[in-house]
C-alpha cells in the first residue's frame, strides 16, 4: 500500500565508483548549505519586530468604553461565572444622578480584578459578557511581573483610554472568519481597524 | 645587534600569539554565526554590534564558573590536560610565515615567529603532541567515556598522521626543502601546488580534519556515544581551554593548508603591484607596504579555510569509527602512497621532457 509518493524503494546494489568517491555527494552537500548561507533569514527580531498575531489573538484584557465614552460594563458578573480559572472578581455600584456621562447602564462596576497569575486567556468572558465591554486585546500581552503588586490588575490597568483606542479589524469571530476566508482567496481586504464593536 | 634582534623576535613572537588568540576567539564567534546562517538563522547577535562582544560573555562566563575536580580525578594529570592541549595549539603558530620581510631602518624583519630550516617537521611534531593533553584529560578524569573519548582521540590523530605525512612528501619531493618559508617562496608567480598536487590537497585536507577532531570525524566528543567524550568530566575555563585549543588547531591547519598548497602570502599580480608601490613610494615604504598587502591575503586564505572547516562541520554528519578507520588506512593511505609514486615520476621523467620539449 502507497501512503505518499516521497517514499523511495531501499535498494542494496553495489555503489558506483563515483558514489563511493563521495567527494561528488559532499560537493552537492556543500552546494545546499551555501545556497541557505545566503538564504533569507527566517528569524524575526522579537522585542523590536513584533509579528502580527491576527484579529482575534487573545492578549491582555481591556475594558471598553462606548462611543461616548461611557464604561460599558454593567458588572453582572457572568463573565466572572464563565471564567474557569476563577480570575475575575468584581463589585458592582448604582450609577449616581451626574455620573451618566461615566457610566452607560444604571449600574457600573466600581471595583474589576483580573488575577493574571490564574487567567489563562481562554476568551470566555469575552464570549460571555452581555454589553460587549470585556475583551482581549489582539496587540498586546501582559508584561512580566516583577513584583505581587503588578499581578492583580485593577481597573486603573483595564479601562481603555478614549485618547488612545484600542481598535481592531474583525471584533467577532464570524467577522474574522469572512475576512480570513478573503485573504486566503487572495481578494484584497483593505479594512480600516474601528473602535466600536 | 644581538639584542635588537632578540627584541625583534621577541616583538614578532609576541604578535604571532596574539594574532593566534584573537582569530580563535573569533573563530568561536565565526562558527556560530555560520551555523545560524546555514541553519537560516541570525547567530548571536545581542552581545555587541552583530554579536561581536559574544567570546567576551562566553569568557566572562566560563572564568565564573566553578573549577571542579572530581573527588577519584587524578589531580595534577587533570589540570595539566588542558593546559597542554592550550600550550601544543599554541606552539604551532611560531613557524607560519606570515608575509615577505618588513623594512625599518636598514634592518630586514621577517613576518615569522621562527624562521626554521625544519619548519613543517616541527610543526607535525607538535601537533602530534596535541593528542597528549586529551589523552591525559581523558585519562586524568577517571571515567570510562572519558577515556573512550580519549583512546578514540589518540587512536584517530595516529592514524591520520600516517596518511597526512605521506601526502605531504609530495610537497617535499617537489620543493626539496623542509623550511616554510622556502615552500612559500617557491610557489611565487603562481604556481601554486594545489595545481601540481590535487589529490595530495584532498588527503591533507581530509587528514587536517581529522587531526582537529572536527566534523565529520569529530568522535572523541561524540555526544551520542560517549557523553562529552574526553572532556565529560571538564568545566569552567579548563573545559574553555580544550575548546579554545580546537580553534587554535583550526587556525593553524589553515594556515598550514594555505602556506603549502596555496601560495601562502602569494597572490596573482604580485610583481605588478610590488612594482608599482615601490615606483611610487620609494624602496622602504613601497615594500612594506606589499608585505601587508601579502600578510591580508594570507590571512584571507587561512580565514576561508577556517570558513570552510565549519562550511562542512554544519554539512556532513559524523562518521561511525570503523568508517573512520577504514578510510584513513585503507583508502587515504594507498592514496597517499600512489600520489607519490606519482610525484616521483613526474619529477623525474616528466618534467625533463617538458623542459626539453619547450626548449
Amino acid at each position: 500500500m502507497q501512503l505518499t509518493n516521497r517514499s523511495k524503494q531501499v535498494s542494496n546494489k553495489e555503489m558506483t565508483l563515483m558514489e563511493r568517491a563521495y567527494i561528488p555527494a559532499i560537493a552537492t552537500g556543500l552546494a545546499i548549505t551555501l545556497k541557505h548561507f545566503f538564504a533569507k533569514k527566517v528569524t524575526i527580531q522579537y522585542p523590536e519586530v513584533k509579528r502580527y498575531l491576527g484579529p482575534v489573538f487573545r492578549g491582555r484584557h481591556i475594558l471598553k468604553r462606548d462611543a461616548e465614552g461611557r464604561e460599558r460594563c454593567t458588572a453582572c458578573g457572568l463573565c466572572a461565572v464563565a471564567c474557569p480559572a476563577e480570575a475575575i472578581s468584581m463589585v458592582a455600584a448604582e450609577r449616581e444622578k451626574g455620573e451618566e456621562t461615566l457610566y452607560r447602564e444604571e449600574k457600573y462596576a466600581a471595583v474589576y480584578e483580573v488575577n493574571m497569575l490564574r487567567c489563562i486567556f481562554c476568551g470566555l468572558c469575552e464570549e460571555a459578557c452581555p454589553k460587549q465591554a470585556v475583551y482581549l486585546r489582539h496587540d498586546e500581552f501582559i508584561p512580566v511581573f516583577n513584583d505581587r503588586n503588578q499581578v492583580i490588575w485593577g481597573k486603573d490597568l483595564l479601562v481603555e483610554d478614549m485618547n488612545n483606542r484600542y481598535t481592531r479589524e474583525a471584533w467577532t469571530k464570524e467577522e474574522a472568519h469572512i475576512l480570513d476566508a478573503k485573504r486566503a482567496n487572495g481578494e484584497v481586504t483593505n479594512v480600516v481597524p474601528r473602535a466600536i464593536p | 645587534m644581538e639584542l635588537t634582534e632578540f627584541i625583534i623576535k621577541t616583538i614578532t613572537i609576541l604578535v604571532v600569539f596574539v594574532l593566534t588568540l584573537v582569530i580563535a576567539m573569533y573563530s568561536t564567534w565565526g562558527e556560530r554565526k555560520v551555523a545560524g546562517f546555514i541553519q537560516d538563522r541570525m547567530g548571536p547577535n545581542r552581545a555587541g554590534p552583530g554579536g561581536l562582544l559574544q567570546p567576551l560573555a562566553d569568557a566572562g562566563k566560563m572564568f565564573f564558573k566553578e573549577d571542579f575536580i572530581p573527588a577519584l580525578a587524578n589531580k595534577w594529570l587533570f589540570i595539566s590536560g588542558p593546559s597542554l592541549a592550550m600550550l601544543t595549539a599554541l606552539l604551532a603558530s611560531a613557524v607560519i610565515p606570515f608575509g615577505s620581510t618588513f623594512r625599518y631602518g636598514g634592518v630586514e624583519v621577517v613576518l615569522q615567529g621562527v624562521e626554521s630550516n625544519i619548519g613543517i617537521l616541527y610543526v607535525f611534531g607538535v601537533v602530534a603532541l596535541g593528542v597528549y593533553g586529551i589523552m591525559i584529560g581523558g585519562w586524568a578524569s577517571n571515567n570510562k567515556f572519558s577515556l573512550l573519548g580519549a583512546i578514540r582521540a589518540a587512536s584517530q590523530n595516529i592514524s591520520y598522521e600516517v596518511a597526512m605525512g605521506l601526502s605531504l612528501i609530495a610537497i617535499l619531493m617537489m620543493s626539496s626543502s623542509l623550511s616554510l618559508g622556502d615552500i612559500v617562496a617557491q610557489q611565487h608567480g603562481g604556481n601554486w601546488n594545489i595545481f601540481y598536487q590535487p589529490l595530495g590537497f584532498i588527503i591533507f585536507l581530509t587528514c587536517s580534519f581529522a587531526e582537529c577532531n572536527r566534523v565529520p570525524f569529530d568522535l572523541p566528543e561524540c555526544e551520542t556515544e560517549l557523553v562529552g567524550g574526553y572532556h565529560t568530566e571538564y568545566g569552567s575555563m579548563k573545559l574553555g581551554f580544550y575548546l579554545f585549543a580546537e580553534y587554535i588547531n583550526m587556525f593553524v591547519s589553515s594556515a598550514i593548508i594555505s602556506v603549502l598548497y596555496f601560495g601562502g602570502y602569494n597572490y596573482p599580480g604580485m610583481d605588478w603591484v610590488y612594482n608599482q608601490l615601490t615606483a611610487s613610494l620609494g624602496t622602504t615604504t613601497g615594500h612594506n607596504i606589499a608585505t601587508l598587502i601579502g600578510t591580508g591575503v594570507f590571512f584571507g586564505k587561512a580565514l576561508f579555510f577556517i570558513f570552510f572547516y565549519m562550511w562542512v562541520r554544519w554539512t556532513l554528519p559524523r562518521f561511525r569509527y570503523d568508517q573512520l578507520m577504514n578510510l584513513g588506512w585503507k583508502k587515504l593511505i594507498p592514496l597517499a602512497i600512489f600520489n607519490i609514486i606519482i610525484t616521483g615520476a613526474s619529477v623525474l621523467f616528466l618534467k625533463p621532457f617538458i623542459t626539453a620539449l619547450l626548449k
